[in-house]
């Protein structure tokens, strides 16, 4: 029956802007960079990263969003289908560096399919991860450029990422076994 | 046992809403350079058409392989079907390559629940005689939508040959289903008996009553279902009395057929090259709305609801 707060709201919106800071030391001119945002928390994230940027250096990178149902790799074996999002992508990819945005990395598997989706698109010169946490247990060679918080967790747990545009508050909490059905 | 789609009374108004979201999905995949996703890579898709198709054939055809499925597509003529084989010993043969859809068109109705019966594959209703031919349903509601607005409220009105439509028969069961007011109008012979109350539709046999509707669904003579001069007069005549023209119709009026047309029959010859009907969408959009059927009935095998949906994309990570 626990559920604990990690981080709260304002320790949550000081990570998103050491990231944006980072985004920025990084890469000289933003408005060269493509920020896309995985659904379906990536894309908040993947905005407030955008206008942060702006305000930092002054110009605004651009803003896409991604879908991954049509590219994973355990259809069938979930209990539902999943819910298909738009992918906007209104800029050619192919003159960009691209930076994926997530809430969460676990196991990479959501990762590796935002690359096959991403890569239909087009062949970009650098692609880059940012998350808000690493939760580790990785099942694929991957690992984030960017990353907000480190957390180790227990496979049995469940990291739940809270976004004031979605959730109506910003924290991350830890769920243990009992709570995630 | 996977879900099928038989009819269109097999899936609830929230599902035909989620079907057309994630047919809009496929439309953004249509529009790229690469027109094809890996979502179904891996899975075999049979088409089994026992009757004449060239829309729903090619369009299924084409959908699994945009989704990159292995797609094998039997019609009647040139497989075994024509030297008599029945229609349960054509499944046997086909289910034993363990496809995971089976799409099918026959003649007779009821032809898909029986296939159904000798196979773990889900089955695609693909027109079934006079029964029904619930893609065809699912397509119109997406067209109308995206086309001319939210079904509900909107008055559909069918006209032509109601007896002999599957069409018309899912396509008045999927518009009520959202909330659409559907009439029926055609000669007495060519409307099924009871129609009122089996179809829970208003029936007229003047083409005048076609006025009142947003939507005029024009209905193709199934000519080689009804033997000649016995149900109507001549065709000449029935395009005099029930031929849709422009002159039966007023402003802003939207046509649909879901072809093939007999032109100057049921449809006036200027009025099917109108590019204002609705025609031509109905064709481009059967095939994304394909590709959501497929995907969703190999994504979630055992049926999904819109909570359940939403349940499992929360505790993904």
């Amino acid at each position: 029956m626990s559920a604990t707060v990690l981080v709260d709201g304002d320790q949550l919106r000081r990570t998103v802007a050491r990231i944006a800071h980072e985004i920025v030391e990084r890469h000289a001119d933003p408005a060269a960079i493509a920020l896309v945002g995985i659904h379906t928390r990536g894309v908040p994230l993947a905005n407030r990263l955008a206008e942060l940027i702006k305000s930092f250096a002054g110009a605004a990178p651009a803003l896409g969003t991604l879908d991954i149902a049509l590219y994973r790799d355990d259809l069938g074996s979930r209990p539902a289908s999943p819910i298909v999002h738009d992918t906007r992508l209104e800029f050619s990819i192919t003159e960009r560096a691209v930076i994926l945005v997530d809430d969460v990395l676990y196991t990479g598997r959501t990762i590796r399919a935002a690359l096959d989706a991403l890569l239909d698109y087009g062949r970009p010169p650098l692609v880059q991860l940012a998350v808000l946490v690493d939760r580790g247990h990785r099942e694929l060679p991957i690992r984030p450029d960017y990353v907000g918080r480190n957390f180790p967790t227990d496979t049995r747990e469940r990291i739940a990422v809270r976004l004031t545009q979605i959730d109506g508050v910003d924290e991350i909490v830890r769920h243990t076994d009992e709570e995630v059905r | 046992m996977p879900r099928s789609l038989l009819a269109i009374t097999d899936v609830d108004r929230a599902e035909v809403a989620r079907l057309l979201r994630v047919a809009n999905r496929f439309r953004e995949v249509m529009a790229r350079d690469i027109k094809k996703v890996p979502t179904l890579r891996g899975r075999t898709i049979v088409n089994l058409f026992f009757e004449a198709s060239t829309r729903t054939a090619t369009s299924f055809e084409l959908a699994g392989k945009r989704l990159s499925a292995d797609v094998i597509s039997i019609k009647g003529k040139g497989s075994s079907l024509e030297k008599g084989e029945s229609l349960k010993d054509t499944v046997l043969t086909l289910a034993s390559y363990a496809p995971d859809v089976l799409v099918i068109r026959h003649q007779s109705a009821g032809a898909c629940a029986l296939a159904g019966r000798y196979t773990d594959a889900a089955v695609i209703n693909a027109g079934d005689g006079k029964h029904a031919h619930p893609t065809q349903a699912l397509l119109d509601l997406y067209t109308v939508e995206r086309e001319v607005g939210p079904i509900d409220g909107l008055h559909v009105a069918f006209v032509g040959d109601i007896a002999h439509s599957r069409v018309a028969r899912s396509g008045i069961a999927g518009f009520r289903m959202m909330g659409a007011k559907v009439s029926v109008v055609g000669p007495p012979t060519l409307l099924p008996r009871h129609a009122e109350e089996s179809l829970g539709v208003d029936v007229s046999t003047d083409i005048a009553d076609i006025a009142d509707a947003d939507v005029v669904y024009v209905l193709r003579m199934q000519l080689e279902r009804m033997g000649p001069g016995r149900l109507v007069p001549s065709l000449r005549e029935y395009a005099a009395t029930y031929g849709v023209s422009h002159a039966r119709l007023r402003p802003g009026q939207r046509v649909m057929h879901a072809g093939p047309i007999n032109r100057g029959v049921e449809i006036a010859d200027d009025l099917a090259d109108d590019p204002g009907t609705l025609i031509v969408p109905q064709a481009a959009n059967g095939m994304i709305v394909r590709m959501a059927v497929l995907y969703d009935l190999i994504a979630a095998p055992e049926g999904a609801s819109e909570q359940r949906s939403a349940l499992g994309d929360a505790v993904a990570v």
